[in-house]
């Protein structure tokens, strides 16, 4: 009993990893109806300019601050610029537009902030809490942070006549547009807040996984799946499901004999699949009803 | 496909000769060059510019098995290098473990991967859009772990791989092994674009398209989705099968780490690239998986990526629907600028 405790909190911990990166995930979602692909790519990018801000000099906080708005800035640039011209090309074409991005973003970090693994500070330490090795303040305080985040999203989208008019423009754009929202700019702001969500996420991921470009890879599909799993329509869902991808993905590697260690990713993907079998969009998600 | 309205202009307004040079036979034409083209490079080029066009083919023949399957049946794929890898392996093992002779390993390789693809799409069914792609994802993370697995090591070679000879030319031909295997992928490639234009234009590939336009009106015209998306898994999951192991053939080496979801990603943007939904584009798609990510590199080997992708942007935003869309605007656009002038004459 103790162990499956042990593992779970374990679990959580490097849940608390895919939890962040699946509520950017839902966040762009939500705004422009599909999955972001280069998202763990803008994350990564961001991670390294709060590096570099603090290699100059920064205290930690101010580093902190300008990255997320460095990022939410870039994100609407990257609409603006990139995206809006594009907007009516077939879905597939946008896709490899992110393909795209992607690539460009993880070759340019690459080459001017090199491909060795740098370390990242954390603002919560790292030493074990409760004495335990199972989890760190680090990992406590990320699981704090994503929490945190996910409550003020959610009012910023319940409360806020932005928040109402954002939703508004993602469910229904010609109604939206009609009654005087512009659809444009609530997509440019979309893909801004989710770019500073993922720089967030980015700056807590980075002082576990270490800093490079490659970093974000592994995390973002993971997050991807938890952000399915939850279902794209709920951040709240979405948080839960990369929370529970950690956790499957460590019982799984504890817990199934002999096939558990090396094929842990795949038994987690499998589960995965499994749940949406019996619940095709997500477990908090809401079905889409179409009208024939 | 939607027909474009250029043909009843061109008919009313020339006479119809001159409507018929750019109608079918036009198209007749093209593929016929193309074929000769086809038929004269290994003489042309040197043998490893021909070891490339071969691999131009098998990623042409892989892209238009996730054609079928994206573009054609609407079912949303990130486990093509699954059944590309799968394709592969059977290919190699026949060849290295049990000394089959190579051109034995296609149809084998088809029908393993034709049926591994039916299972997949039987819980596929279940999913869309998004949901489908996160599984199929998932059986593309999946595959080489699979290959590495400690247990099945005697058969796949675990980390290692197989290392398979390249066939030799039959004795009576003057042609030298990659010449030899050029030609046999073109005869393959050729047999089964056929295949695929003659199934797209049946009865089943109107349903097949039926069901990507409008599943629910396609079923309430008697259409069985659920068997037709399956058996379209099958016969894209057969068609990348193939093409995998044609392509274990030419590179004569498998490993797990070459079928990883980056090989499906490349496909991905090898289809969107040629153009969703059209057969030759698929070709287009495999010149461009092959041969702009070492162009990238020969400009810059540290922004190789970044070059890649800016040259990725500029073809998407060049032509948005892919090079077949293009193609298409641009034979409408001069049949449109030479009709009028024909029939003022």
């Amino acid at each position: 009993m103790e162990l499956v405790l042990q593992q779970v909190l374990a679990g959580l911990a490097t849940g608390a990893i895919y939890a962040a990166m699946a509520l950017a995930v839902v966040m762009i979602y939500q705004a422009i109806d599909h999955l972001n692909f280069a998202q763990g790519e803008m994350a990564m990018f961001s991670t390294f300019l709060a590096w570099q801000m603090i290699q100059w000099g920064w205290p930690y906080w101010a580093a902190f601050v300008a990255a997320v708005a460095l990022s939410f800035l870039g994100g609407v640039a990257i609409d603006r610029i990139l995206f809006r011209p594009i907007n009516n090309a077939p879905i597939l074409s946008q896709l490899a537009a992110f393909i795209a991005l992607y690539s460009i973003l993880n070759s340019s970090a690459g080459e001017i902030w090199d491909f060795n693994i740098k370390t990242f500070p954390s603002p919560f330490g790292m030493t074990p809490l409760f004495g335990e090795r199972l989890i760190s303040t680090h990992e406590a305080g990320m699981i704090g942070v994503t929490l945190a985040m996910l409550a003020l999203l959610y009012f910023f989208f319940r409360g806020s006549r932005l928040g109402l008019a954002m939703r508004a423009a993602a469910t229904n754009p010609e109604s939206a547009r009609l009654v005087g929202i512009r659809v444009g700019w609530m997509i440019a702001l979309g893909w801004g807040m989710s770019a500073a969500v993922g720089a967030v996420a980015g700056m807590l991921i980075a002082p576990i996984v270490f800093l490079e470009p490659n970093m974000m890879l592994g995390v973002l599909l993971y997050g991807f799946a938890g952000a399915v799993l939850g279902g794209l329509s709920s951040p709240g869902g979405a948080v839960a499901g990369g929370f529970a991808v950690g956790v499957i993905e460590n019982l799984a590697g504890t817990f199934i004999p002999y096939v558990g260690r090396e094929l842990k990713l795949t038994i987690a993907l499998v589960l995965i699949v499994a749940v949406l079998m019996v619940r095709p969009t997500g477990i908090f998600g809401r079905a889409v009803v179409s009208r024939v | 496909m939607t027909v474009p309205p250029r043909e009843t202009v061109a008919f009313e307004d020339a006479p119809p000769r001159a409507a018929a040079v750019f109608h079918p036979t036009t198209r007749q034409l093209v593929i016929g060059a193309a074929v000769l083209a086809a038929l004269a490079a290994p003489f042309v080029f040197k043998s490893f510019v021909v070891f490339q066009l071969t691999l131009v083919m098998v990623y042409g023949l892989a892209i238009l098995g996730l054609n079928l399957l994206t573009g054609f049946n609407g079912q949303f794929s990130l486990g093509h290098s699954a059944f590309y890898g799968i394709g592969a392996y059977t290919a190699a093992i026949l060849m290295d473990r049990l000394d089959v002779a190579y051109y034995w390993t296609l149809p084998f390789a088809g029908a393993v991967c034709f049926v591994s693809g039916f299972l997949f799409g039987l819980p596929a069914l279940r999913l869309q859009g998004l949901y489908l792609a996160l599984a199929t994802f998932a059986l593309a993370t999946a595959m080489p772990q699979i290959l590495k697995f400690q247990p099945l090591e005697p058969l796949t070679g675990g980390v290692q791989g197989i290392v398979i000879l390249k066939p030799d030319p039959p004795a009576s031909v003057p042609l030298d092994a990659d010449q030899w295997l050029y030609y046999f992928t073109l005869a393959v490639l050729l047999v089964m674009f056929a295949g695929a234009a003659n199934l797209v234009k049946s009865r089943t590939g109107r349903a097949i398209m039926a069901i990507r336009d409008h599943p629910i009106a396609a079923a309430s015209m008697g259409i069985n989705t659920a068997l037709y998306k399956t058996l379209t898994f099958g016969v894209s999951a057969f068609y990348t099968g193939v093409a995998g192991a044609l392509g274990a053939i030419a590179v004569q080496f498998v490993a797990p780490d070459s079928f990883t979801f980056l090989l499906s990603v490349s496909l991905l943007v090898g289809l969107v690239v040629g153009g969703v939904g059209s057969i030759p584009g698929s070709l287009f798609g495999g010149v461009f998986v092959l041969f702009v990510p070492n162009i990238a590199e020969r400009v810059s080997t540290g922004l190789a990526g970044a070059i890649y992708g800016v040259i990725l942007l500029l073809v998407i935003f060049v032509m948005p629907s892919g090079a077949a869309g293009f193609a298409r605007r641009a034979v409408a656009r001069l049949t449109r600028a030479v009709g009028p002038e024909r029939s003022s004459r």
